[in-house]
C-alpha cells in the first residue's frame, strides 16, 4: 500500500511539473468540443445548384422556383447548355444540376409527359449524395403533385377533392434533431478516450525508454503496485476531463444530462479504467513511445471513430467488424452517454445491451495489463 | 543467510538471443566483501551477466546464485537484497535529488523511523546536500553517477551490481566514486562491477575478463599481468607504422600494439631485445628509446583476445 502512494506520488510530480503537457492534458480536451460543438453539423442546406433552363417558359419558372425557394438548395448558376452545366459540376462550382429541355413547357400544355434531367457528384460522400436526391425527389414530387391538384382543380370532379393519406411524424428525445445533441454525448467518449489511452501508454514507455523502468523492476516493487500507481493519476485527470465536457456541453451548447448524473459518472469511471487499462497493454507491446502512438492510433483510436457508432450506424457491419467493435469500451461508453444524456434512460434499459459488457471488458483489460506485465527484461 | 556461501556463484551461465549467444557458459564465483570485475569490450555479454544475476533475465542455460537464491527461482527474493546501478544512472529528472533517493527509500520500504536520517546522509555522501531541491535533470554527470549509486544502496544491501558505472564520468570523480566502493566493501558489500577501462579494472581485488560472451580469464590484476608471456618493451620511435611492419615480421616478437604514440612489443625472451635492435636498425627506424616495462591489463587483455582469435580451436582456456 505504501509503495502503491509512493508511485503515485512520483506520477503526481511527472505531471505536475510539466506544465506544458499538463496544459496540453486539461485545455485540449475543452478546446476540441468547442472547436467540433460549433463546426460540426451533418445538416445539409444551401447546396449549391445549377439550372439550366432551355425551355424557359412560365411553367418552367414555376417549376424551378420551386427548388430555390426551400432552405434546401441555393441558385449558384443559371447555365445555357448541357455542356456548361456538365463544366460547372466538374470544377465543383455546384453539387446537383437540373437540366429543362426546350421542350419542357410545350409537353406540359399538350398534356404530354414533360421530362426534367438531374445531376449528381457521384464523387462526394454517399450519404450526402443520397441526402441530396433524396431532397431533389421530394421537392420534384410536390411539384409534381401541385401541378396535378391543380388540374384536378379545373376538373369536374374538383368538389369531392382531398388528400387520401396525410402523414405526421413525431421525433422522440430530440424534438428539433439538434445536431448538438447528437454530436456533444458523441465527442466525449472520443475525447476521453484518446486521453486515457496516450497517457498511460506514454508514461510507461517513457520509463522504458529512460532506463527507469529497468531501475524498478531491480526493485521488490509488485506488478500491480506499479501498474495501479501509475493508473491512478490518470483516472483522476480523465474524471476532471469529463466534468470540463460536461460543464462545457451545458453552459455552451445547452446539452445537459437527461438522465441520472451519477450514474452516467460512474460508468465513466469503469470506462476510463478500461481504456487504461488497454494504454498500459499497448505500452507493454511497444519498445518506444513512437511505437505506443502507432499502436493507439491504428488500434484503437481509428476503430473507436469509425467503429464505435459515432459516425456510422453499427447494425449492417460485417460479423468481423462488428465482434470488433464489440472489443472497443468506447462503443458501448458511446452506448450509455447517448442513452443516458440524450434519452434519460436507466441501468434497466441499458444493462444487458451496454453497461454489462462495458463492465466485463474493462475489469479484462485491466487485469490482462497487471498480468502482462513482467518483471523481466 | 550462511556466511560460508559464496555472495555469487554461477554454473555454465548461459544466455543466447536468437542464435546470437549473448554469454556462453560462464562460472565463476564471488566471495563475500570481495570487489569483482567484469572486463571486456562492449558486446562482451558483461551486461547480459549483470541483468541475468539482478534476476530481471532468465538465462537460457546454467544457473547462478546470488546470497544464497537463485536466480530462476527466487528472483524477488534477490531484489530485495541487492542494489542496481544500471549504465544509463536512471534517474527520474523531474525530480529532486532528495526526492529520488526518498523513492526508492519507500519502494525498497526502509522503515520510516531511519528514512530521513539515511537520506540524508546519503545525500551527504553524494556531495549533493547543496543542492537537495534541484531538479536532477540540471546535475553534470558525477553527480549523476553518485545520485544514482546513492539510489541504489539507500536499503544497505549486501550485495551491489554496478553496470559501467562510471561511464561519461571524469577521473576525479570517477576516483571518489571508486572510494565510495572500497569503504563499502570494507563494510563487507560484495560488488560486481562491469567496466571496460583497464585502469579502473585496477580497483577490483579480482577481475574475470569477458570476450564475445565466455569468460578468458579469471584472476587478480597482479597475477593476471605476471603470468602474461615474455617480456614487454617499450618502443618510442618516429616511425612507428614502420616499425611495426618491421617487427610483426620477427619470429621471436609475439605481439605488437600501438599505445598512444609508444609500441609495446611482446617479445619471446629477454634475449629477443637485441635481434629488436638489429632489425630496425637494418630497416631504417631511429630508436629514440626501447625500455622494458610491466605490462599494463590492457597488454593482458589485447594479448588473451589476439589468442582467443587465432586459436578458434578446441585449445582455448581450462
Amino acid at each position: 500500500m505504501n509503495h502503491l502512494i509512493t508511485i503515485m506520488r512520483k506520477e503526481v510530480f511527472h505531471i505536475w511539473r510539466d506544465p506544458r503537457t499538463l496544459a496540453l492534458i486539461l485545455l485540449l480536451p475543452a478546446m476540441l468540443l468547442i472547436l467540433l460543438g460549433y463546426g460540426i453539423s451533418g445538416e445539409r442546406n444551401k447546396i449549391p445548384l445549377v439550372i439550366a433552363d432551355l425551355s424557359k417558359t412560365d411553367a418552367s419558372r414555376a417549376y424551378t422556383q420551386k427548388f430555390l425557394v426551400s432552405d434546401d438548395f441555393a441558385w449558384a448558376y443559371s447555365a445555357l447548355s448541357e455542356q456548361e452545366l456538365l463544366d460547372l459540376l466538374d470544377r465543383n462550382e455546384a453539387e446537383a444540376a437540373i437540366l429543362i429541355p426546350p421542350d419542357f413547357g410545350e409537353s406540359l400544355d399538350a398534356g404530354r409527359t414533360a421530362k426534367v434531367q438531374f445531376y449528381l457528384n457521384g464523387s462526394s460522400d454517399p450519404t450526402d449524395m443520397q441526402t441530396i436526391q433524396l431532397k431533389l425527389n421530394a421537392i420534384h414530387q410536390m411539384a409534381v403533385q401541385d401541378l396535378l391538384t391543380d388540374k384536378l382543380s379545373r376538373s369536374p370532379l374538383a368538389s369531392s377533392l382531398s388528400m387520401p393519406i396525410e402523414s405526421f411524424s413525431r421525433v422522440l428525445y430530440n424534438p428539433n434533431s439538434d445536431q448538438r445533441w447528437f454530436m456533444i454525448p458523441g465527442l466525449i467518449p472520443i475525447i476521453l478516450q484518446v486521453q486515457a489511452l496516450l497517457l498511460t501508454a506514454l508514461a510507461i514507455v517513457r520509463e522504458r525508454e529512460q532506463g527507469t523502468m529497468e531501475q524498478l523492476i531491480v526493485t521488490p516493487v509488485k506488478p500491480w503496485e506499479l501498474m495501479l500507481g501509475k493508473i491512478i493519476p490518470y483516472l483522476v485527470v480523465g474524471v476532471f476531463n469529463l466534468f470540463v465536457l460536461l460543464i462545457l456541453g451545458y453552459f455552451l451548447f445547452g446539452v445537459g444530462v437527461t438522465g441520472s448524473f451519477w450514474m452516467l459518472v460512474a460508468l465513466s469511471v469503469v470506462f476510463i479504467i478500461g481504456s487504461l487499462g488497454l494504454g498500459v497493454l499497448i505500452s507493454n507491446l511497444a519498445q518506444s513511445q513512437m511505437q505506443a502512438i502507432y499502436l493507439s492510433v491504428f488500434v484503437i483510436l481509428i476503430p473507436a471513430i469509425i467503429l464505435s457508432g459515432l459516425m456510422f450506424p453499427r447494425d449492417n457491419m460485417p460479423l468481423l467488424t462488428y465482434i470488433y467493435s464489440m472489443l472497443l469500451p468506447v462503443t458501448h461508453y458511446l452506448e450509455i452517454v447517448r442513452g443516458i444524456m440524450v434519452r434519460g434512460i436507466g441501468a434497466e434499459s441499458l444493462w444487458w445491451t451496454a453497461i454489462f459488457p462495458l463492465i466485463v471488458i474493462s475489469i479484462g483489460y485491466f487485469v490482462a495489463s497487471v498480468l502482462a506485465f513482467k518483471k523481466r527484461i | 543467510m550462511n556466511d560460508t556461501v559464496d555472495a555469487l556463484e554461477t554454473e555454465k551461465l548461459s544466455r543466447s538471443f536468437g542464435h546470437f549467444q549473448a554469454v556462453r557458459e560462464v562460472s565463476f564465483a564471488v566471495p563475500r566483501g570481495e570487489i569483482f570485475g567484469l572486463l571486456g569490450p562492449n558486446g562482451a555479454g558483461k551486461t547480459t551477466m549483470i541483468r541475468m544475476l539482478s534476476g530481471i533475465l532468465l538465462p537460457t542455460g546454467g544457473n547462478a546464485h546470488v546470497l544464497g537464491y537463485d536466480i530462476r527461482r527466487e528472483p524477488e527474493e534477490i531484489k530485495k537484497r541487492i542494489g542496481y546501478m544500471s549504465q544509463r544512472f536512471a534517474l527520474y529528472n523531474d525530480l529532486t535529488p532528495r526526492e529520488n533517493i526518498s523513492f526508492y527509500a519507500d519502494i525498497y520500504s526502509v522503515p520510516s523511523s531511519e528514512r530521513g536520517a539515511r537520506v540524508e546522509s546519503l545525500l551527504a555522501m553524494a556531495g549533493l546536500a547543496g543542492h537537495r531541491n534541484e531538479l536532477t535533470r540540471g546535475l553534470s554527470g558525477g553527480w549523476r553517477q553518485r545520485l544514482a549509486l546513492a539510489c541504489a544502496i539507500v536499503h544497505r544491501p549486501p550485495m551491489l551490481f554496478l553496470d559501467e558505472p562510471t561511464a561519461g564520468v571524469d577521473p576525479v570523480s570517477r576516483r571518489e566514486f571508486w572510494e565510495l566502493i572500497y569503504a563499502m566493501a570494507g563494510e563487507g558489500v560484495s560488488v560486481l562491477a562491469t567496466t571496460h577501462y583497464m585502469d579502473e579494472a585496477e580497483y577490483c581485488n579480482r577481475i574475470g575478463m569477458m570476450y564475445q560472451g565466455g569468460l578468458i580469464a579469471l584472476a587478480s590484476p597482479d597475477r593476471l599481468r605476471r603470468d602474461h608471456p615474455g617480456e614487454l618493451y617499450l618502443l618510442d620511435c618516429p616511425e612507428p607504422e614502420l616499425a611495426e611492419s618491421v617487427l610483426r615480421r620477427m619470429p621471436g616478437v609475439i605481439g605488437v600494439s600501438v599505445h598512444g604514440a609508444l609500441l609495446h612489443v611482446n617479445a619471446r625472451t629477454a634475449a629477443d631485445k637485441t635481434l629488436i635492435e638489429a632489425e630496425l636498425a637494418k630497416a631504417g627506424v631511429t630508436v629514440r628509446r626501447l625500455e622494458q616495462a610491466l605490462p599494463s591489463l590492457e597488454d593482458v587483455f589485447i594479448r588473451l583476445v589476439e589468442r582467443e582469435r587465432e586459436g578458434q580451436n578446441p585449445a582455448v582456456e581450462n
